[in-house]
């Protein structure tokens, strides 16, 4: 098994993944707080890659941080800022940091975040980049090139459940997971039924399912959302139940944790985006019984 | 054809700061074609640079600006106009200035920003369908630039931004993937090729690009 949570999913056990952003700057000390708190609650923590396209710490830096503390990072790896080199490249190195877990990601477009200007880069796509990850783990590189020390990487990409034509999306996951991901990690989901399909659709294919669960904080967020965030709708009694509620944020938190409990049943994992607010994790998952 | 708009007449003013004679270069292809460097564009400039205080000493609308050798003729002809000038102000593309800035020894200012290479939807309408990435991939997508039409030019189906077949970028627009998506199954009655498309071979692009053919 390449890492703890490779041999947690292959063992059929049910996986607990949560997502921190890292800092705009180089102090880490307020993520490393929210991971170390997260310790026994989450099985690996997600550590994202310019995030919505906005510039911060190489996501490199967190993981290997989390791999000192002893807690296990899923580093996420956009193709949008670096080329077949620069991914090869930080991939090495973070498998000199002892960092396994990679979600191959394309990235979100380049407008959107605070350097609006810069070069989009997709040299790679994230089909390419996985297996350019397969391919470090043979021992060779893009351009065939053996290595000196080779990766053992658990590698994973993005899903979006709800994005139609589904039929669309998963000719992409097909290729995905034959560029070697061995699980998926889900865009947020509202109702079982587009996971039931998704996973009936995506199990054939050897991969791990951990469905995305998000921490709506308010209805503005879900609205804004609904507007802005592609491949994801919250649907229209959820934004009411957010509306009328006194204290928006515990409202949030009981529909994250309702959903956790109706999404368990029909994937391996859940993946908790709280937003910022990671102490309400450990509430998100109160009803979770991981059968271990 | 290649999509050029002229540069803000401030930006062009800005660039004559020391420069009072000057000698205006139009093209009758592409940039008489969207209205950025044809005879009405040049005789516009023509009247504000007069207007502006400058001392125009003549003007001319090249057949094809691209063209180094028949820029350089055409320069020659014009003789005294372009002597008497103190630069020379090219509405054309890029490609156009660059022909003039080589075949003449005045100051050579570009007056407009060269865009893409466009399709002609209708009079006074360009869409970009080509990227020039010398690695053409038609044949396998249904005749849809996915380099182009997508704004990531990703090559294996959509981001995980599509969306009811929308764009995440210009969510009006289609999702490039879910165009081709579209028209494999309904005019080849196929789905998307199973086989993932390598990366890019970037060698093939590098600039500057030449091509010369075999007699």
């Amino acid at each position: 098994m390449t890492s703890p949570l490779h041999e947690l999913l292959a063992a059929d056990r049910f996986a607990v993944t949560a997502e921190i952003s890292p800092p705009k700057g180089s102090d880490c000390g307020e993520f490393l707080e929210k991971a170390r708190a997260l310790r026994g609650t989450v099985d690996a923590i997600n550590v994202t890659d310019n995030q919505g396209a906005n510039m911060r710490i190489s996501p490199l830096a967190p993981a290997a941080l989390l791999v000192r503390e002893g807690i296990e990072p899923i580093l996420q790896l956009t193709c949008r800022d670096r080329n077949r080199l620069a991914l090869q490249s930080e991939l090495l190195a973070a498998a000199a940091f002892g960092v396994t877990n990679v979600l191959a990601l394309t990235g979100d477009y380049i407008t959107f975040g605070d350097h609006a200007a810069a070069k989009p880069v997709f040299d790679l796509d994230a089909v390419q980049l996985l297996q350019a990850i397969t391919t470090l783990n043979a021992g060779r590189d893009l351009a065939g090139t053996a290595l000196h020390g080779v990766p053992r990487f658990y590698p994973g990409a993005a899903a979006a459940p709800e994005a139609e034509p589904f039929e669309l999306t998963l000719a992409k996951l097909r290729k995905k997971a034959a560029a070697g991901a061995r699980f998926f990690q889900t865009q947020a989901l509202f109702s079982p039924e587009k996971l039931i399909r998704f996973g009936e659709a995506v199990r054939p294919l050897g991969v791990k399912v951990i469905a995305g669960v998000i921490l709506i904080k308010s209805a503005g967020m879900a609205r804004y959302m609904n507007a802005r965030i592609p491949g994801l709708t919250v649907p229209q009694e959820l934004v009411a139940e957010l509306d009328d509620a006194p204290r928006p944020l515990e409202t949030g938190t009981a529909i994250a944790r309702r959903l956790v409990a109706t999404l368990r049943p029909h994937c391996d994992g859940i993946h908790i985006m709280a937003m910022g607010k990671e102490e309400l994790i450990p509430e998100i998952l109160a009803d979770l019984h991981r059968g271990d | 054809m290649i999509v050029s708009k002229q540069k803000p007449f401030s930006e062009i003013l800005a660039s004559l700061e020391n420069i009072s004679r000057v000698f205006l270069i139009g093209c009758a292809k592409c940039a008489t074609v969207c209205k950025s460097g044809g005879e009405e564009q040049v005789w516009r400039m023509q009247e504000d640079l007069i207007a502006a205080g400058k001392e125009v000493t003549g003007s001319m609308v090249i057949d094809e600006a691209c063209h180094m050798l028949r820029v350089q003729r055409d320069l020659r002809a014009k003789g005294e106009m372009v002597t008497a000038a103190e630069a020379l102000i090219v509405l054309s593309c890029g490609a156009g200035v660059q022909s003039v800035s080589a075949g003449s020894d005045r100051a050579t200012i570009a007056a407009l920003d060269t865009l893409f290479l466009g399709n002609i939807r209708r009079f006074g309408q360009f869409e970009q369908r080509c990227s020039l990435c010398g690695e053409c991939r038609l044949n396998e997508t249904a005749g849809i630039c996915p380099v182009t039409a997508c704004p990531k030019g990703i090559l294996n189906g959509p981001c995980g931004g599509m969306s009811e077949g929308k764009c995440e970028v210009s969510p009006d627009a289609e999702c490039a993937w879910y165009q081709i998506f579209v028209r494999l199954r309904d005019r080849d009655g196929r789905p998307l090729s199973p086989e993932t498309t390598p990366p890019k071979d970037f060698s093939k692009l590098v600039k500057p690009g030449s091509l010369t053919l075999e007699r």
